[in-house]
């Protein structure tokens, strides 16, 4: 479904991605490892149109949308959830969500959307509780819940997530895992997933890559790579 | 939020209307000139809160549009003998191309730069209005600006200014209203919180930029035009650096993202300096010392002000009768 070829990205002199090729198949979850300035958000915000790519290719469902903007690749079914969460803070959650939805709001579609946003608060009922609060005001599992059906509102194709597990209590780690699970599992949703948390992101998808200083070193089925000695050392905290 | 309060505002509309029209029969006559000027500034301020207050971008050049409007105006109606409604409609039109040519290359700024850049922006036009002196008369001004007249109708009182003024005033304001209400203002909101999360939801950012760069710029640009047919004389010291500060102040004081705020804070400054009036020479300090005490104790400006004003009046209220209180937050539904 989502088909990354040979991709080249540079920040001014720093070669950031050296011919990256990965892909994602349609209702797989697929997990990005890699420590810090790996160039695992690189790839993320070049997928999404965020950054300009200099070479290389993005295909989704084959169509090429290497050279679009963010906001038309947001059309063409691709929703990346960044970093960091990035709420609108000072707005409330049910605005942060009809955001969500922003590219296809009219008139006409707006009740349709109210809809699914109550789809969204059954999925997340704590973020129902606090629809008419400040998004800013939310803890920062609520908030990673929050850009996660903001996301979902849009129809992707493809979801991206970048480190949903960041700056997380464990407990509260797992549940956002449980439910990145379960919108593949009951929405046959398509995920790419950017994670330093290794394990549990390996915990739930179907393959996994690891970058290195711009460069897939490794890739290969979750199985294989909780298996490998290499991984294990560098990213699992084990020693070999 | 305060903006999702839908019918609270319908009722303050209401007020604000009733205000409006009942404010020059209650008040002395000096005052409708006053009135007059600060409806100018509100619309004015409205304008700039859409761009600084709603999308988080800064303008330190207000001022130069709303002189391009007002001098685009004057210079047509005086020199040309246009009508003045085709004269405003020319000198807004004027101030909203100028933002979009502007706007495009500037809003690629950010934060301290955008600031410099728009605030080149407004000296430039002020030594044009200077130094071009067969268009504009240069720094002794442009006399002999027609008073606004249109269907047939001479506005030549000021009691007759004040409803056109107020009365475009409310029409702006409920404009604004409505947009930051909608899937724009909700998108504007968003480019303040963060652009690349905007963009990432199929916000276009740079469309929006300008188009709310060229708005605001519409606002000063009506403003603009309303004054030199009130004033009939316009002069560059009106729209100098100094002008487009006093803009600036105006959003801050009231309250970014507030249209309320926008309102009083144009209001409220431009009524201040003619109260200090009684204490001469010491009038600057006074009003300089209001300023900073205003922002240190409501950094949220005059609508935060409000805000906690009714706050403390709702608790009070609840404190009295526990039995509606408790009823009251039942009904809003809110936890603990």
């Amino acid at each position: 479904m989502l088909r990354v070829k040979n991709l080249q990205v540079f920040y001014g002199m720093i070669h950031a991605l050296r011919s990256v090729s990965v892909h994602v198949k349609e209702k797989e979850i697929v997990a990005l490892i890699g420590g810090n300035g790996a160039g695992k958000t690189t790839l993320l915000t070049a997928v999404s149109g965020l950054v300009r790519t200099t070479s290389g290719e993005v295909l989704l469902d084959g169509g090429d949308v290497t050279k679009e903007k963010a906001d038309r690749i947001v059309r063409r079914g691709i929703a990346h959830v960044p970093e960091g969460r990035h709420v609108f803070k000072p707005l409330s959650v049910e605005d942060n969500l009809l955001l969500g939805a922003y590219h296809r709001f009219t008139w006409r579609t707006a009740s349709v959307i109210r809809g699914e946003i109550e789809e969204i608060y059954t999925l997340f009922p704590v973020l129902g509780e606090r629809r008419k609060q400040p998004a800013g005001t939310l803890s920062g599992g609520e908030q990673q819940m929050l850009v996660i059906g903001r996301a979902l509102l849009s129809h992707p194709k493809v979801l991206l997530l970048d480190e949903p597990s960041m700056g997380l209590a464990p407990k509260v780690i797992r549940e956002i895992f449980e439910h990145v699970a379960r919108l593949r599992a009951d929405r046959g949703m398509t995920i790419l997933l950017v994670e330093q948390n290794a394990r549990a992101a390996l915990s739930i998808a179907d393959r996994g890559y690891v970058l290195e200083t711009g460069r897939i070193v490794l890739q290969g089925s979750s199985e294989e790579l909780l298996a490998n000695r290499d991984v294990q050392r560098a990213y699992l905290g084990r020693e070999a | 939020m305060s903006s999702n309060r839908g019918k609270g505002s319908a009722a303050g509309l209401a007020a604000f209307a009733a205000i409006i029209a009942a404010a020059p029969f209650l008040l002395p006559d000096y005052y409708q000139s006053v009135l007059i000027v600060a409806g100018l500034f509100a619309i004015l301020s409205m304008g700039l809160n859409l761009l600084m207050g709603y999308a988080g971008q800064i303008s330190l050049g207000h001022a130069a549009f709303y002189g391009l409007s007002a001098y685009a105006s004057g210079i047509l109606t005086t020199t040309f003998h246009w009508p003045v409604p085709a004269g405003i409609a020319a000198g807004v039109v004027l101030s909203g191309v100028t933002a979009a040519l502007i706007g495009i290359p500037t809003l690629k700024l950010k934060g301290h730069y955008l600031a410099m850049g728009t605030l080149g922006f407004g000296v430039i036009v002020y030594i044009v209005f200077n130094e071009a002196v067969g268009l504009t008369a240069g720094p002794s001004g442009l006399t002999g600006i027609p008073r606004l007249s249109a269907f047939g109708k001479t506005f030549s009182t000021d009691r007759e200014y004040y409803f056109v003024v107020w009365g475009t005033a409310f029409v702006l304001f409920v404009l604004a209203r409505n947009l930051v209400r909608s899937r724009m203002g909700r998108a504007l909101r968003a480019i303040h919180t963060s652009e690349s999360a905007a963009s990432v939801l199929g916000i276009d950012v740079a469309r929006y930029k300008a188009f709310v760069f060229v708005l605001s710029a519409v606002y000063a640009g009506i403003a603009g035009a309303l004054y030199a047919h009130f004033v009939t004389f316009v002069s560059p010291g009106s729209f100098s650096f100094h002008a487009s500060i006093q803009i600036v102040t105006m959003v801050v004081l009231g309250g970014m993202a507030s249209l309320w705020g926008a309102v009083a804070g144009a209001v409220f400054l431009t009524v201040l300096p003619e109260w200090l009036r009684a204490i001469e020479d010491y009038d600057i300090l006074v009003y300089g010392a209001i300023l900073v005490l205003t922002m240190r104790f409501l950094p949220g400006g005059l609508a935060e002000g409000a805000e906690r004003a009714r706050g403390t009046l709702v608790s009070a209220f609840r404190r009295k009768s526990p039995a509606s209180a408790a009823a009251a937050s039942g009904a809003e539904g809110r936890k603990p």
